[in-house]
């Protein structure tokens, strides 16, 4: 990637005006391509901070802290690279190659690029000046807001009333943001409807009723006209174009923005005629030597106001530097609404249909607030826009087919449940990494030109996947596909241990009867294993023989989670969840555990798996914490495992009106069934006890719902990243053929998927899918239902608490220290602070922390903590 | 020049696990390989900011070297979010895509059944 010999830069002096994410964009892939060089880059921003995370701004009130927009901070250590905060650039001389700051320091430069951005636009009004108006643009916004709604609310001894000027992306932001300060929020758009600059009508009402459901009171075809001040002396009142008034603690302005371009301007580079600096397909302005990037430059008569084509423009840059010849060009990048609640909106191309022809299909459902609208051209083939609110699942599919065939009948498309019925190749612009922003180009040009041909490979050359990790599978495949028409074998791998899969070695240890990973290295892998394949072979070992995991050699074998049967936090305490079988718990349970919790200061949460958790418990308090709570009759909840979790329930016949077959004791049943199964990946099961569907089954690996007759089972659901609902795999079953059916579904599961397959994927990629499935589960068409059954029965058979096994076990007992040489001594660099009358661990920013958690816990309850 | 510290007997410690150790200022990850010799390296996950490498999953990865065959050294990987490590010269293996940040080591051995740790790390190695 990067030239192998001299730079060409070597020597030069390179300068940015603006210290924003393309400027931080620009240093980073410098950087990156020219590790060598000898150049110096210097990089002059007025805010005083370093380059953050704009995009994501309204963030900012989920944390109130700076640090959750930082950026990568390394780029400012690379010693070629100068960062000046809290200084802007007040002139450009050109002929001279000087940049002079507000504070008077000069830089001379060989190239300079611009990367100033873009200022928020307030309306001219009057009124707009007076204290408690703001625009939503930087960081110093977001707190001055933050500051003034508290304030402000104190001093009125009520509710702060605020009036956010402006329904676009960033309006419906900004008032989300005063939402979460506490404040009603009022938002005014000028046009009919909201984010008009990129939903259709139809669209923008949908948003419109999601909003209010939020709570938000919209005011759409009028403008705000005049602010009047309150009795001292703050923004108090806004008045409106239809004569109306509206209280007003607070205002926001949120009504577009414009290029910072004045100093490009005073030192006589080209200009727009809509603003910004004219710059060409190389970013390159009317000097050569200067070039620009970002909201500040202008690319065929438009100022862009989005990342993507920052970011772009500053890779085009570096590119250029170095000798390449990449061009700038604009694409459709579709617009996304984030930060409003969960309330989604996504649009692409021409979303009103004005192009020649053009026709529009559309699905609006009020009830369910859903709006999906495609664009194609005159005989249906060609996708020429969407808008898509309420559900934007279809966006990231179909935004990369824009102005392609679609492929599908774009009614079929949009259809409720339609969408799975489209599965076409990601074209190369489409997005898979949305955290790092990489296309599947990218992904296919790491493999053909790059050479990788590992995972880890292309996470490294890609940086996709290194964020939240969700996309994996989708680089996963991409990555096989590539290299498969590269005419490489795709190795199935496991790792570089075993050249097999997992379902293949799956069947060689259960054939040859091998008892431990020594054995089974020795015969079919190489070296002493590493973190994927020895958690596996412990899995399958567990699998087959029910042992307890931590017996012998196998100890070697597991994770942390499993070996000390608790599940790691970020600061590396471990939780404690027991099993409470269909979300019941004893009242004498119920206190002991909440004396535990007392004792050690820990804190506890209710779940996502309808059940009770303790978090902060350090290693060795583990043995004791449990010893307390095996005494009271929990045991195990395997939170930590690939195993079964829980079977998520409703309180069925037993209680509710409704029901109609008892889910709560067949959810205990299965739970004490299949509990402690170790399985490719965690599973989850849900029983309700009548269609109203409360326990949500579809949405799990084995859901189970009561009909009149009996029982429906569904396979292959599940939540998370990619939720995919449960299929019905058998119809009005009774109690014992449930059982067996589920038996022989997980059994065939563990034996036969790939390592972190869920059962969704693993159905999805079965050759003949579902029917094949229902033919060798329930129609028994293979003959091994019974051999399923009964190592099912054998795994039921051999079932032993783990973690009264373990405090039996004096041996066992000996790894819960977290020093040797040091027994009882707590980790010293340990944190915490309080947090609503409970502990959380200490961030960076905490000033006051504590090192023994009950002392964090009592500083919450002596004294009352503001909100943060 | 370190010391070596006296941490524990060898049996004390489970083939192919680590344990953490207090030597003076510093947490260190201490491990017993399948062969039975030991290993140290800093416990502070540099990724993470938690002391826990020593509950990490040793393993070994083939290498190639300067000159000769192939062969097998050993590796942890950290618990938290999975970076991979030499354990004998903490260099990075796999960074999952993130910077790469090395371990420092502690010279560590075996004597008449004890297990001796350095009190201060080695000087660091080329990553």
């Amino acid at each position: 990637m990067s030239p192998t010999s001299r730079s060409l830069l070597d020597g030069e002096n390179i300068v940015v005006i603006g210290g924003g994410m393309t400027a931080h964009r620009l240093a980073e892939s410098l950087q990156q391509q020219d590790p060598d060089g000898t150049w110096s880059l210097t990089v002059i921003g007025d805010e005083p901070f370093e380059p953050y995370d704009r995009v994501h701004l309204s963030e900012w009130f989920a944390h109130r802290d700076a640090g959750a927009l930082a950026m990568d901070l390394e780029v400012w250590q690379d010693p070629r690279t100068t960062l000046i905060t809290g200084d802007s650039v007040a002139a450009l001389d050109r002929k001279a190659g000087v940049v002079t700051t507000r504070s008077g320091h000069q830089v001379s430069y060989d190239r300079a690029v611009l990367a100033t951005g873009s200022w928020a636009w307030t309306p001219r009004a009057e009124g707009t000046d007076l204290p408690g108006a703001f625009t939503y643009r930087t960081m110093a916004d977001v707190e001055r807001i933050e500051e003034w709604v508290r304030l402000r609310g104190k001093a009125l001894g009520r509710q702060v009333r605020g009036v956010v000027v402006g329904g676009g992306v960033l309006g419906l932001e900004a008032a989300a943001a005063l939402q979460s300060l506490g404040a009603a929020a009022t938002v005014v758009e000028f046009t009919d409807y909201l984010m008009s600059a990129q939903l259709d009508q139809g669209g923008g009402e949908m948003l419109r009723l999601l909003v209010e459901d939020l709570g938000m009171t919209i005011r759409t075809g009028v403008g705000a006209t005049r602010f009047l001040p309150a009795g001292d002396g703050p923004v108090g009142t806004a008045e409106l174009s239809d004569g109306s008034s509206l209280p007003a603690d607070v205002v926001v302005f949120s009504v577009g923005i414009r290029p910072r371009d004045r100093v490009a301007r005073e030192s006589g580079l080209a200009i727009g005629e809509r603003g910004g600096v004219v710059v060409g397909r190389s970013c390159q302005t009317s000097d050569p030597a200067v070039w620009a990037i970002g909201e500040c430059a202008s690319f065929d008569g438009v100022t862009a106001g989005l990342i993507a084509p920052g970011n772009d423009m500053a890779d085009v840059v570096v590119d250029r530097f170095l000798g390449g010849e990449r061009v700038h060009s604009r694409v459709d990048e579709g617009t996304k609404l984030k930060g409003v609640g969960s309330v989604d909106a996504a649009s692409f191309g021409d979303v009103n249909a004005l192009g020649a022809g053009a026709l529009e299909v559309s699905f609006v459902d009020p009830i369910h607030r859903q709006y999906r609208k495609l664009v194609v051209s005159d005989d249906a083939k060609t996708l020429l826009g969407g808008v898509f609110v309420g559900d934007i699942e279809l966006y990231a599919a179909l935004r990369p087919l824009l102005g392609r065939p679609l492929g599908a009948d774009p009614a079929a498309v949009i259809a409720p449940d339609g969408g799975g019925a489209v599965d076409l190749e990601l074209p190369d612009d489409a997005v898979v990494c949305s955290c790092q922003n990489v296309t599947a180009g990218t992904v296919r040009g790491a493999v053909t030109e790059h050479g990788c041909t590992t995972i880890g490979q292309v996470k490294e050359c890609t940086k996709a996947g290194t964020v939240c990790g969700s996309c994996v599978p989708a680089l996963t495949k991409l990555l096989n596909a590539e290299l498969e028409k590269s005419g490489v074998e795709v190795s199935d791998a496991l790792c570089e241990h075993f050249a097999m899969s997992r379902a293949e070695l799956f069947r060689i240890i259960s054939e040859e009867d091998l008892g431990t990973f020594s054995e089974v290295v020795a015969a079919h892998g190489t070296g002493r294993g590493c973190a994927i394949c020895r958690p596996t072979v412990a899995s399958i070992l567990s699998s087959l023989t029910g042992r307890h995991l931590l017996e012998g050699e196998a100890s070697a074998l597991q994770d942390t989670n499993d070996h000390v049967m608790a599940n790691m936090q970020r600061n590396g305490t471990y939780s404690v969840i027991p099993r409470m079988p269909g979300g019941e718990v004893r009242p004498e349970q119920l206190l002991e555990f909440a004396q535990v919790a007392q004792d050690y200061g820990l804190y506890v949460h209710i779940t996502g798996a309808q059940r009770l958790g303790m978090f902060g418990a350090q290693l060795g308090d583990l043995p004791d914490i449990w010893r307390r709570l095996v005494a009271v009759g929990f045991e195990s909840g395997h939170a930590y495992g690939k195993s079964l979790r829980n079977i998520k329930t409703c309180v069925g016949q037993m209680w509710c009106r409704f029901g109609v077959q008892d889910s709560t004791t067949m959810a205990v049943k299965l739970e004490m069934r299949y509990r402690g199964l170790r399985s490719p990946h965690k599973l989850k099961f849900g029983v309700s006890g009548c269609a109203r569907e409360c326990a949500e089954a579809r949405g799990k690996d084995v859901g189970i719902i009561a009909t009149h007759k009996g029982w429906n089972l569904y396979i292959g659901g599940n939540g998370g990243a990619n939720p995919v609902h449960a299929q019905l795999l058998v119809e009005d079953v009774d109690d014992e053929h449930l059982v067996k059916y589920i038996d022989r579904y997980l059994m065939l599961y563990i034996r036969e998927a790939d390592r972190l397959q869920r059962t969704a994927p693993w159905v999805a990629e079965r050759e003949g899918g579902l029917d094949e499935l229902r033919r060798v589960i329930v129609e028994d068409s293979l003959g091994i239902g019974e051999e399923l059954e009964a190592a099912v029965q054998e795994h039921v058979d051999c079932y032993e608490d783990e973690w009264k096994v373990t405090l039996e076990d004096p041996e066992q007992l000996k790894k819960f220290v977290t020093f040797i040489n040091a027994p009882g001594v707590a980790d010293p660099d340990l944190a915490f602070v309080p947090e609503r009358g409970q502990i959380r661990p200490a961030g960076e920013a905490d000033p006051i922390t504590y090192h023994d958690p009950r002392a964090a816990r009592d500083a919450a309850t002596a004294t009352p903590q503001e909100t943060r | 020049m370190s010391d070596l510290v006296d941490v524990c007997a060898l049996t004390d410690l489970e083939p192919e696990r680590g344990v953490g150790a207090l030597l003076g200022g510093h947490q260190v990850a201490v491990f017993r390989l399948a062969d039975d010799t030991v290993r140290a390296v800093q416990q502070l996950d540099p990724y993470s900011g938690a002391n826990v490498i020593a509950r990490g999953l040793v393993g070994t990865t083939r290498v190639a070297q300067d000159d000769g065959p192939e062969r097998d050294v050993a590796t942890v990987t950290t618990p938290m979010l999975k970076q991979v490590w030499n354990l004998e010269t903490g260099a990075v293996i796999d960074s999952g895509g993130k910077p790469k940040k090395p371990l420092a080591v502690f010279r560590a051995e075996v004597r008449d059944g004890r297990v001796l740790v350095a009190d201060a790390p080695e000087a660091p190695v080329e990553a």
